[in-house]
């Protein structure tokens, strides 16, 4: 009984800290002008939502199943690619495919926003996101039923391979009726227009909108890793050969486990698009799956905070504090010679290099946050009685 | 002894790779209530002939059925069919496949445990007693990521907690399964299968690598679980003293054939058996 008190009081700690945090980003949208210093920290938030939400789903599916994927590019380029066509407005669709006959001609936010006006924009953009996600689930399952028969590396083999194959696909001149051939997507509903309007005043969404699907998505991960299922997850990646003796259907779960982790993606693909306000199918290549698993490892493999931790690292680093090697002056130091562009990639190496090397578990192990600040509050208590004990 | 009820039966079962027959035409059957062992020198062929019960391997040849249904079923197939071309093998040979996978197996009631113990390493004892009772859920992927089975949840907790408390290991549930002693380790593993609701436990050597003290707790721990669960139990063993102290009838196997099957009694004075264990003087 005391147990589940306890277990609601930190419930409780954790949704107060999660809306907090929300809050104060609603705040920061609202004072960080785009022509500020600060901006880039607006930056870093949209763009670190998007990759903490991919970092998690692969996680879901690499630290919790033990499957080791590497196709999630893919999946969030069918999530990007999904959220752009069912949101370009008609009177822009002809802009943007200018080589094709469009075959998609619903737009979502539109329709739904004509219907039921500005809140229906929204659910528009919202069911776009759902559908993004559920056509990536569905892509999920059927390369899952061959590819999900392998194991470790194989797996990851062929999860690339078939990845590289959609990104060809996209690019399709056949298909260019739908996904525009190898042009880019845009005009369609993004993040820089999101605006809520309060009588008189406009409330900036702008940030707010790729972090609340991002957090709502990771506490879904959260809640189904602590589930029945997710435990069973878990048995499976401990001993797949006691998971099935112990009557976990394999075959069912590892599907599960993989259409799930690539709705996430897919949804992850689609706050991309709506972040960058284009889509296009080159950048969503392999390399893409190469960092978005190195902020998984940089976090560790295995916890959830720590991927939110390494991915929001990872882009802060790349985005904002080593900018300088690549553009001449870093840390006061002007050096174009040295400092040009591709610098910030060499020492952006070596960084990995190093927390592969000495910090193999990551940031966080396969601990999550709040136990990891429990520990340490128990280490400090200890240390201070040890203190008072010598006094 | 024909009144109860006929828990396992092996018909004819055979299990060969490639040009080694590990299981050679093996029959046999557990009623409910018994204790049965299976025992044979090294090699003899009693883990392949467990893995064939269970799903693990697919037979060669032979049925295998549990409450009365046949769950495992197969004919010589393919390149198998010429060698095994008139002999009773080809009994099961209009019958169909059947050929399920382990976790189908489990489901149906039959719970093993593993020879190297076999634990969920980062689950806490009482998550991997838990993480078994996944299986009998009813609950589906949503209502569970949502929290709507609280109910189901609360009372699987229930139940590990006072399976954890019938076999002593309530103290330790919140350690990781892998920083117990290795008799306790066994335990859990037991505990584990028991999660599953069976009607019949395999235990896949569960004394091996203990000492004698061990042995002895174990060989109480058996006896007290087929008294509290009213459990059939089929078992592998090396150690003489645990099979003959609690096992209700025993079969013998060597090199994949039965060689003798009985009573303790029987079977100690059985001229075979002690030949196999021993080996025979061929001088002599």
């Amino acid at each position: 009984m005391l147990d589940k008190k306890e277990a609601n009081r930190k419930n409780l700690v954790s949704l107060v800290a999660v809306l907090a945090f929300l809050a104060v980003v609603l705040l920061l949208d609202q004072i960080i002008a785009p022509t500020s210093k600060l901006y880039m920290l607006l930056t870093v938030l949209q763009k670190g939502s998007v990759y903490a939400l991919a970092a998690v789903s692969m996680n879901l599916l690499n630290g919790f199943t033990g499957l080791f994927s590497l196709g999630h590019a893919g999946f969030m380029l069918i999530g990007a690619y999904t959220y752009a066509i069912f949101s370009i407005p008609s009177d822009a669709r002809d802009t943007v495919y200018q080589y094709f006959d469009a075959a998609v001609r619903v737009s979502l936010p539109e329709v739904l926003g004509n219907a039921i006006g500005a809140f229906g924009t929204a659910l528009g953009v919202l069911l776009a996101v759902l559908l993004a996600g559920l056509v990536a689930a569905v892509f999920a399952y059927l390369i899952g039923l061959p590819v999900l028969r392998l194991k470790s590396d194989y797996l990851a083999i062929a999860t690339l391979g078939f990845a590289e194959i959609i990104r060809a696909i996209f690019q399709w001149k056949k298909l260019g009726p739908v996904t525009n051939g190898s042009n880019l997507l845009k005009n369609f509903a993004r993040c820089s227009t999101f605006k809520l309007s309060l009588g008189g005043a406009t409330v900036s969404l702008s940030t707010f909108v790729p972090v609340l699907i991002a957090t709502v998505c990771i506490a879904l991960i959260v809640l189904l890793v602590n589930s029945t299922y997710g435990r069973a997850f878990k048995a499976i990646r401990d001993d797949e050969v006691a998971a099935e003796a112990m009557g976990i259907n394999l075959a069912r779960h590892k599907m599960l486990a993989f259409c799930t982790s690539c709705f996430f993606a897919g949804v992850s693909g689609a706050t991309m698009a709506m972040v960058l306000s284009i889509a296009q199918a080159n950048n969503f290549k392999s390399a893409m799956t190469y960092e978005i698993l190195l902020m998984v490892v940089l976090g560790g493999i295995g916890s959830i905070s720590g991927s939110v931790i390494g991915a929001l690292l990872f882009i802060s680093a790349s985005e904002w504090w080593l900018r300088g090697l690549d553009s001449g002056s870093f840390l006061g130091i002007t050096a174009p010679t040295v400092f040009r562009n591709g610098f910030r990639l060499v020492v952006f190496s070596i960084i990995i290099m190093i927390v592969v090397l000495f910090f193999r578990k990551g940031i966080m192990g396969d601990r999550e946050l709040p136990e990891a600040l429990a520990g340490l509050r128990r280490k400090r208590a200890k240390k201070a009685e040890e203190v008072t004990g010598r006094e | 002894m024909s009144e109860k009820k006929n828990v396992l039966r092996l018909d004819n079962v055979t299990m060969q790779f490639g040009g080694v027959v590990a299981v050679d035409d093996l029959s046999m059957e557990v009623n409910e209530g018994e204790i049965v062992a299976l025992i044979g020198p090294n090699g003899a062929g009693k883990t392949t002939a467990f893995n064939a019960i269970t799903g693990v391997y697919e037979p060669t040849n032979g049925m295998v059925s549990f409450l009365g249904k046949p769950i495992v079923r197969n004919h010589p197939q393919g390149k198998m069919k010429k060698q095994y071309k008139g002999s009773d093998a080809e009994k099961f040979a209009n019958e169909p496949v059947l050929n399920p996978t382990p976790d189908r197996i489990t489901a149906l009631g039959m719970a093993r445990t593993f020879q190297n113990i076999r634990l969920w390493k980062t689950q806490t004892v009482f998550d991997n007693v838990l993480i078994a009772k996944h299986m009998r859920r009813t609950s589906g992927f949503l209502s569970a990521t949502f929290r709507a089975n609280r109910a189901e949840e609360e009372a699987q907790r229930a139940e590990v907690r006072e399976l954890l408390r019938i076999v002593e290991l309530e103290d330790v549930s919140d350690e990781l399964a892998t920083s117990l002693p290795y008799g306790k380790q066994r335990r859990l593993e037991i505990a584990r299968a028991l999660a599953t609701k069976p009607q019949l436990l395999m235990l896949d050597e569960p004394a091996a690598g203990m000492n004698p003290q061990e042995t002895d707790e174990l060989t109480a721990f058996i006896g007290r679980i087929r008294s509290e669960f009213g459990m059939t139990i089929l078992l592998i063993e090396h150690h003489m003293d645990l099979v003959m102290d609690i096992s209700d009838r025993i079969y013998v196997i060597d090199f994949g054939k039965l060689i003798a099957s009985g009573t303790p009694e029987e079977i100690q004075n059985n001229q075979r058996v002690i030949d196999a264990y021993l080996g025979v003087d061929d001088d002599a």
